[in-house]
């Protein structure tokens, strides 16, 4: 559900300074009743992480190693069984390139997109602040709402797009978006792109807004045509927080659940079946909870291998930059 | 764009007329400019427009071949009365209220405790567990559902407000954690300090001089925990089972009828669900940009 990330330069997670103290005494006493007084309020805050989120990972790991069916009452240790039924699955490896085709897809659109959006709210205009907010939008719409209403545009019948389409005349006959095989995927990727574009626009804005006007103005002055000033000094300045951003997209992507299992369930033929979804129905229509874990380790484990790939590429960029 | 514009202008042209030209090509960017904001605009409400519009057409109109642009005349309350009677959508509505509202407004203090703790004082570690939350919101939520349910389970805790609240108050805590950090990272020194010497607690401080100047970023944090808890569809899905406990995300994706879509139906509830978290939107905009742009929030 959450994605947290230092996005900006402003949140750093370099340690504050040491607080002045007055007189030595002073700071051995205030520092113990400091530490005890930060322990309790920071205790609440890591059960609960521990609770929630690292002791289930870790059970999940422990479950993928293991065949635990309720319904057949089995629970034993199978070592890696699960992951080679996996490997060898038809269905997973077709979900997983789902996954991956909708997570580099969905997010390069998004960061163009959203790129386009954030440079045209950078100018100042009468009513900024509005189109701003209207932006937001699609993004404070609830995902279920949003696969609704990506249902209810294209359906394939009385939807208003193959109508407006028909009449356009580019099309001879109604388009089934979601029932087609050729067009599923495609629909999720438009509904996602609806849904998250705001998102990047409104990060890659606040990078845009983090380049010093004076830059602009003596290359301006120089003769450097606006097109000329965009690539050398907007692209370079915001391509860190751009690439963190599509990072933190495409991390977010990658656990698509909402929109196909709305609005295809994951269907037709399997085209837009997604870890997530599929995770899902192994978990719990199939009540298989070993083969379920297995295919969710496997999923943290492409997301790593995605942030890895990332970190690498931004840490090149960095030294060209520097070099 | 603009600037492909202006050069292809420039080059087009005679160079008398350069002065008229500049001209000319200022308009035209300002022109491109004001399409560029209107299209924008036309995308992000449309989708939205339309579902408002489907909420007011009778059924007839909604499964015609020509669709009817406008809700007058000949719109009807139907589907709103058809959701909040025979549907009981109310039921779902009041469901998310208590289970999103109460995780987070109790995971709001928890985070606030733990955010002031992280960010001010001298605490061994605390590189580590900022790390660990930061590492932990990285986790798919897929493989946090099943584990839950298998904790849930046998503390009867399934299809209760109290076994979904919980996962969704320390689901959500990482990112309010992260955005309130920030804020009180953002806040200067002197007061607390001025507060310690004039002998008052840590806790005290805390109450009457951190929170209040850290407001903001409490509101931030709180209204984007609670519209990313508003609209989780997956954990309701596997906790809930019944419509007495179901959310509103559930509800809609259930949303189902024997013989046609219910497009009309739908679209109201829609509507109904949407309506505040929109309004919520555009009166906290800017804190909900603060927060998005300091936490890379995201659903």
């Amino acid at each position: 559900m959450t994605t947290v990330g230092p996005t900006s330069t402003t949140v750093g997670v370099e340690e504050p300074k040491p607080p002045a103290q007055p007189t030595r005494a002073g700071r051995d006493h205030v520092s113990f009743r400091d530490w005890m007084t930060g322990a309790a309020l920071l205790l609440p805050t890591v059960v609960m992480v521990l609770a929630v989120a690292l002791y289930p990972v870790l059970r999940s790991v422990w479950m993928s190693f293991r065949n635990t069916s309720p319904i057949l009452r089995e629970d034993n240790f199978v070592g890696v069984a699960n992951y080679g039924q996996l490997l060898a699955d038809e269905g997973f490896r077709n979900a997983w390139l789902n996954t991956l085709w909708f997570t580099a897809v969905s997010t390069l659109i998004e960061t163009l997109l959203g790129l386009g959006f954030a440079l045209v709210l950078n100018h100042p205009f009468r009513g900024r602040g509005w189109v701003r907010a209207v932006v937001l939008i699609p993004w404070a719409i609830p995902t279920v709402v949003t696969s609704r209403m990506f249902g209810f545009l294209l359906d394939g019948q009385s939807g208003v797009v193959n109508y407006l389409l028909l009449q356009v005349g580019l099309i001879d006959a109604p388009i089934n978006f979601t029932g087609d095989v050729r067009f599923a995927m495609g629909t999720i990727i438009m509904a996602d792109v609806w849904k998250t574009t705001p998102f990047m626009a409104l990060l890659i804005l606040a990078a845009l807004q983090s380049v010093p006007p004076s830059l602009h103005e003596s290359a301006a002055i120089d003769g450097a045509s606006s097109w000329r000033r965009f690539l050398s000094i907007t692209m370079p300045m915001i391509m860190p927080a751009l690439l963190i951003a599509s990072l933190l997209r495409a991390l977010d992507a990658f656990r698509i659940f909402d929109l196909p299992y709305v609005l295809t369930g994951g269907g037709p033929a399997d085209s837009t079946e997604v870890l997530s979804t599929l995770s899902y129905k192994t978990l719990f229509s199939g009540s298989q909870y070993g083969l379920g874990s297995a295919t969710t380790v496997l999923m943290f484990l492409t997301e790593a291998a995605i942030a890895a790939l990332f970190a690498i590429w931004i840490a090149r960029r960095f030294k060209i930059l520097e070099g | 764009m603009t600037a492909a514009t202006t050069t292809a202008i420039g080059a087009a042209a005679p160079r008398t007329r350069s002065r008229a030209n500049l001209t000319v090509s200022r308009t035209l960017r300002r022109v491109l400019f004001d399409v560029a904001v209107g299209l924008i605009v036309l995308w992000s409400l449309t989708p939205f427009l339309w579902q408002l519009n489907a909420s007011f057409q009778p059924d007839r109109n909604l499964s015609a071949a020509v669709p009817t642009w406008l809700p007058f005349p000949g719109g009807t309350l139907d589907h709103y009365r058809s959701v909040f009677g025979e549907r009981h959508f109310q039921g779902y509505i009041v469901n998310s209220v208590i289970v999103a509202g109460t995780a987070t407004l109790v995971g709001l203090f928890i985070a606030m405790a733990g955010s002031y703790a992280l960010a001010r004082l001298p605490l061994p570690g605390k590189a580590v567990v900022l790390g660990l939350i930061l590492g932990i919101s990285m986790f798919p939520q897929i493989a946090l559902v099943a584990p839950l349910y298998l904790v849930l389970r046998p503390l009867h805790l399934l299809n209760t407000y109290e076994g979904l609240g919980f996962s969704y108050m320390g689901l959500s805590l990482p990112l309010m954690v992260f955005i309130m950090y920030a804020f009180f990272r953002g806040i200067p020194r002197e007061m607390e300090e001025a507060a310690a010497i004039d002998g008052a607690s840590t806790i005290r401080t805390i109450w009457s001089i951190v929170i209040p100047l850290a407001l903001p970023g409490v509101v931030t944090a709180g209204l984007i925990a609670f519209m990313l808890n508003w609209q989780e569809l997956m954990l309701a899905l596997a906790f809930t089972s019944t419509p007495d406990r179901q959310t509103v995300p559930v509800g809609i994706a259930n949303f189902r009828a024997l013989f046609f879509t219910p497009w009309g139906d739908m679209s109201a509830a829609s509507v109904a669900v949407t309506i505040p978290i929109v309004i919520l939107v555009l009166l906290f905009q800017k804190r909900i940009i603060a927060g998005i742009t300091a936490g890379g929030v995201k659903e």
